[in-house]
Formats: C-alpha cells, structure tokens, sequence
C-alpha cells in the first residue's frame, strides 16, 4: 500500500470543497424560503416521498454505517454483517406503527404526539429530556468520529476537524433550517449510495461479477470461519438486547422522527419509509461486498495497520481498487456523511429545545412566530458549540458504545411513551413522564455499571451488571411502569380525549 | 368539532382496530424473524457455516433473506393501506359530510 492515509490529499480536499460549495448553495437558497418556524423545523411540509426517503436514507445512514460497518465485516467476516442487518429490521417497526399517526398528531417534535392528549409541560419537559439524551450522545459518537476520520484521510489537526463539522453544519441549519438540512441528506445519501455502488462495482469486476467468487475467496485466503458466526456473538441474551434496541431503537431517534413532518401528508410519510427502506437495504447489501472485498483485496493486516478498529477499511479499498482519485472522492463522502448526519442531530435538538422547552413549557404556548424562529435560531449556535465542545473534551476516548446507547435511550425513553400515548387509552401524564425518566436512568446506569464501562474503559475486574446491551431490560421496564403508572392514577381527560385522538391520528388534523 | 354519525364512528373504530392488528402482526413477524436469526448466530454456528455452494453459507444467505423480509413486509404493508386503508378514511371523511 502506499502511504496517502493521514497525509493531505488534494483531490480529496477538492472534492470535498465541491460539497462545501455545492451544500452552501443549497442552503444560500433555502435560507430565502425560510421564513416562518413551519419552514426552519418542517421545510414547509413540501418534501415530496421519494426526496424524504433520500433524507431518511441520508439521516440514517451514519459514517459508523458506512466505515464501521465494512471495517467490521473486513476484520471480522460474517459477524460484521449482523449489525448491517440490525440497522435495517427497524423501518418496518416505524412504517406500522410510528410514521403515519406522527405526521398526523404532531407538528414538529415527537414530543407533540406524547403530549397530545396529555399535560402539555410535564410531558414536554420529560419527552424534552428524552430527546436531548439521545441527540446528545449520538452527537458526541458522531464529532469524535469526525475528528478521528478527517485527521486519517486529510491530515487536518483533530480540533480543526471538529470545528469546521461544527461551522458547515451551523451555516446549514442557522440559515437553510429543515429545507437546506433536507437538500443536504439528499445529496449525501445519493453520494453515499453512488460512491459504495462504484466501489462494489470495481470489487465484483475482479471476480467476473459474482459475488459468491468473492465470498469464496476470502474463505480460502482467511479461513471458512469468515462465512460463519465467530466471537462477536458470544453471550445470546447481550446479542438479543442489543437487537431489540437498534430495532425499536430506529422508531424513538429524534432526527428520523422529525422528518415525517416534512411531508404533506401521511401518505407520503408512509411511502417515504418504503423508498428509505428501499436505499438503506441495498446500502447494507453493498457493504457485504465492500467488508469482504477490503478483506481479500487490502488484505486483514494492512487496515489493522492504519487504524486498529478497521475504520479505514473502505477508503483503502477505494485506493486499491480505484487510485488516488477515487480515495479523494470516498473521503470527501465520508466527511459529507457525517456533517449531513450532524446538521440532521442538531436541527432535531434546537426543536426540542426551542418549540418543546421554551414556547410550550417557559411561554405556555404564547410566543409569536418571530420569537419562536429566533429562539429557535439561539438554540442551533448553542447545540453547535457544545458540540463542538463536546467532540473536543472527548477526544481520545473509546466512544464506539455511544451509538449503542443513543439507540438504547431512544428504545426505553421515547419509543414506549410515543407508542402508549397513541394508542393505548388510559395512558396519563404521570405515566408518561415515569415510562420517560424510568427508560432513560434505567439504560443510563445499566451502561454505566456494565463491562463496556467498568471493565473495558475503568479497568475494574468485575461489572455489576453482566450485560453490555441494556435494552432487553429497560426496555420493557419502561412499558411496566408506563402501564402500572397509568393505572394507578387514572387521568379522566386524557382519557376522554382519547377519542378525538384517534380520530385526527387516522384521519388527519382537516378532519 | 363536526358532529359524526354513529355508523361513522364505528367505522373509524373497526378501522384503528385493523389497521392496529396489521401494524402489530407486521412488527411481531420482524421482530420473530430477527430473533431468530440472532438465536441460530447465537447457538447455530456449525449450521450457518454451513457452505450451499462455494462463497455461499447457510448464514450469509439466511442474512439476505432477513433484508428481503424487510421489504417484503413494507411491501405488504404499503399495498394495504395504499389500497384499502385510504379508501377506508376517505370514505368516514366523506360519510361525515
């Protein structure tokens, strides 16, 4: 291998500036159409189906995706692929259940479809809450990657990378909001798709276009082990709980709940998930063949020998298979991945914090539309520099369970409280609140007092708690004590307003 | 708020509780799939390295069928309500005035 990793690369810069440019444009536009809060949080709900399957696509599909997962299916062959498949088998859970009665009781934030039918400040501070923690963490995987991934491919300083993530994306979203945060997924997930398509294209060319002859061959350079569950998998409980968790935990992430209200109606947001579903599956599909054919083209001890995690498995792969020029374009979609999905975090965190906190709970409602956009607007330069703060207090940390724990929140925190207060009648206030806090301190410490933390990163001998997933516990825990809550302290009128719930859920607010 | 008929609300009714019953069943069948799959990783080693033909184990192919499922269960679900759910709540819409 040559040694261009981690030196700075001119067609990746260059590249990567044609992004910059072509994104700010985007959001130079945008920034003309936005004009009231319908337009920063929800694009004026005139993204058609197939652009908001893109975005969904765009939003979803993170760098731990892209990177990550061929890094894993490189070094560890077919238990790489578990995770590909784990990060899909949540969108049909959010089709059935979540997208169409979401676009039809809320505005902009979950939040207003839990606190429909129920008190509108102690839910929103709650659902708020529940929010901002899995945006938080999510935020602090996302930057620190960043930072990781840019000084590898471009040879930028680590601090520099976090804070030219954390200025694009505060340009996009402080003057484009929704429209320009949504042009941005689309163009990233286009990019993303466009770019692993081409890499898998010149793998399968060396084998005649047959997958299987790629298979084959890896199996007879590393070992038949590499078509066949290895380690990863080891203890079945942890491997289910963290299943379920990235399976309900896709139907409680903020920023992918969000963009339903950017449609016009529940139609499309239903149609959106099928053409998101649709990108997100082949995307996955590719990284079997990217995974594998960085394991038999780069080979296991050259992508350990850049980065031990094999997170530079696929820019290797497009070195080999594709010279200088293609690795310059692979960086530069790496990079547009991660300021897409960054720009999606945050405009998801201004809302809770600017429509959820601050005109429902602080102004009870009564802020106008000028107060409520600038609000909004404080609230994205905030969560831009903390997270720019953020990615830089925890450079060097081992933040690979962070995701993991983003999902795990959304699963215990958000996904019960959502799904109760749609469809189950006697859920209360107080109910929701308890399933809200019990989800999210339950995932919280059961992390904490895990092998992840305790062991891995304290270096203690022994973890309370023998589970490195949470979800199968807090997960339904959350549900009991929604449920035992809401039952032992019956709320008349969210009750009595169940009827009129469920009526705009199916039918639509004109109803 | 529109007064509604109580042949409407019926309706309305039998509507959430198909629509309920489809979303649940199509959610359970994932979540069944999944667990599966992650129980064979879990106890099925030997069976998943399996090889059907060269390059192709019982695993890897069990891993792409678990996608297709995924579509073929949004397929499903789309077809339904493209079909039969909208023109259920069209037609309580239009019953009510």
């Amino acid at each position: 291998m040559s040694g261009a990793m981690g030196e700075p690369n001119a067609l990746a810069m260059l590249f990567f500036f044609v992004f910059i440019a072509a994104s700010l444009g985007i959001t130079w536009f945008a920034a003309r159409r936005t004009k009231t809060t319908e337009d920063f949080y929800a694009a004026g709900r005139s993204v058609t189906a197939v652009q908001n399957g893109l975005a969904l696509a765009g939003d979803y599909m993170s760098a731990a995706s892209f990177l990550g997962i061929a890094g894993l299916v490189a070094l560890s062959g077919f238990d790489g692929l578990i995770y590909s498949i784990g990060f899909l088998v949540g969108w049909p859970v959010v089709l059935c259940l979540i997208a169409e009665p979401l676009r039809n009781l809320g505005r902009y934030t979950f939040a207003d479809v839990v606190a429909f039918r129920l008190q509108q400040r102690p839910v929103r501070v709650a659902s708020a809450f529940g929010g901002l923690a899995v945006i938080a963490f999510y935020l602090i995987a996302q930057m620190v990657g960043a930072g990781n991934l840019i000084r590898l491919l471009f040879g930028l300083s680590y601090e520099m990378a976090v804070i030219i993530v954390g200025g694009v994306m505060l340009a996009y979203v402080l003057f484009g909001g929704m429209l320009a945060t949504t042009w941005v997924q689309i163009v990233k997930a286009v990019l993303l798709m466009s770019g692993a398509a081409m890499l898998a294209l010149l793998v399968l060319a060396q084998y005649a276009f047959n997958p299987l002859a790629l298979f084959a061959d890896a199996a007879a350079k590393f070992g038949p082990s590499v078509l066949a569950p290895g380690r990863l998998v080891s203890d079945p409980i942890d491997a289910i709980s963290l299943g379920i968790a990235l399976m309900f935990g896709t139907a409680g992430l903020p920023h992918i709940l969000m963009r339903f209200y950017t449609v016009p109606d529940a139609r499309t947001a239903r149609v959106s998930v099928a053409y998101a579903t649709a990108a997100i599956g082949l995307f996955y599909l590719f990284t079997f063949i990217l995974g594998f054919g960085a394991m038999v083209i780069v080979g296991q001890d050259a992508i350990r020998a850049i980065d031990a995690g094999g997170n530079m498995a696929a820019p290797l792969l497009a070195e080999a298979v594709g010279g200088q020029a293609f690795l310059g374009f692979i960086a530069a979609v790496a990079f547009a991945t991660i300021l897409a999905v960054v720009a999606g975090l945050t405009l998801a965190g201004a809302a809770a914090l600017s429509h959820d906190i601050w005109v429902s709970v602080v102004r009870r409602g009564h802020a106008d539309g000028g107060e409520q956009l600038l609000v909004a607007r404080g609230a994205t330069i905030l969560l831009a520099l903390v997270s720019i703060l953020l990615g830089i207090a925890f450079k060097g940390q081992n933040v690979a369970y962070m995701v993991g724990l983003a999902f795990a929140i959304a699963a215990s925190a958000n996904f019960p409280a959502l799904l109760l207060s749609m469809f189950w009648k006697p859920f209360t206030t107080a109910g929701a609140v308890a399933s809200i806090v019990v989800g999210t301190a339950s995932a919280l410490l059961l992390i904490y007092f895990s092998p992840t933390i305790q062991i891995d990163l304290l270096k203690h001998t022994s973890a309370l708690v023998p589970l490195r997933n949470p979800g199968i516990i807090s997960i339904p825990l959350s549900f009991v004590v929604g449920i035992v809550v809401s039952l032992a302290m019956p709320e008349a009128e969210a009750a009595a307003k169940f009827a009129a719930t469920e009526r705009q859920l199916h039918l639509g607010e004109e109803a | 708020m529109p007064s509604t008929s109580p042949s409407n609300h019926a309706a309305l009714e039998s509507l959430a509780a198909a629509r309920w019953r489809i979303g649940l069943g199509l959610t359970a069948a994932m979540t069944g799939i999944y667990v599966v799959f992650i129980l064979l990783i879990a106890y099925g080693k030997g069976f998943l390295g399996t090889l059907l033909a060269p390059g192709l184990s019982v695993g890897i192919a069990l891993g792409v069928l678990v996608i297709l499922a995924a579509w073929a269960l949004i397929l499903v679900y789309v077809r339904w309500a493209n079909d039969h759910y909208d023109r259920e709540v069209a037609a309580i819409r239009g019953g009510r005035r």
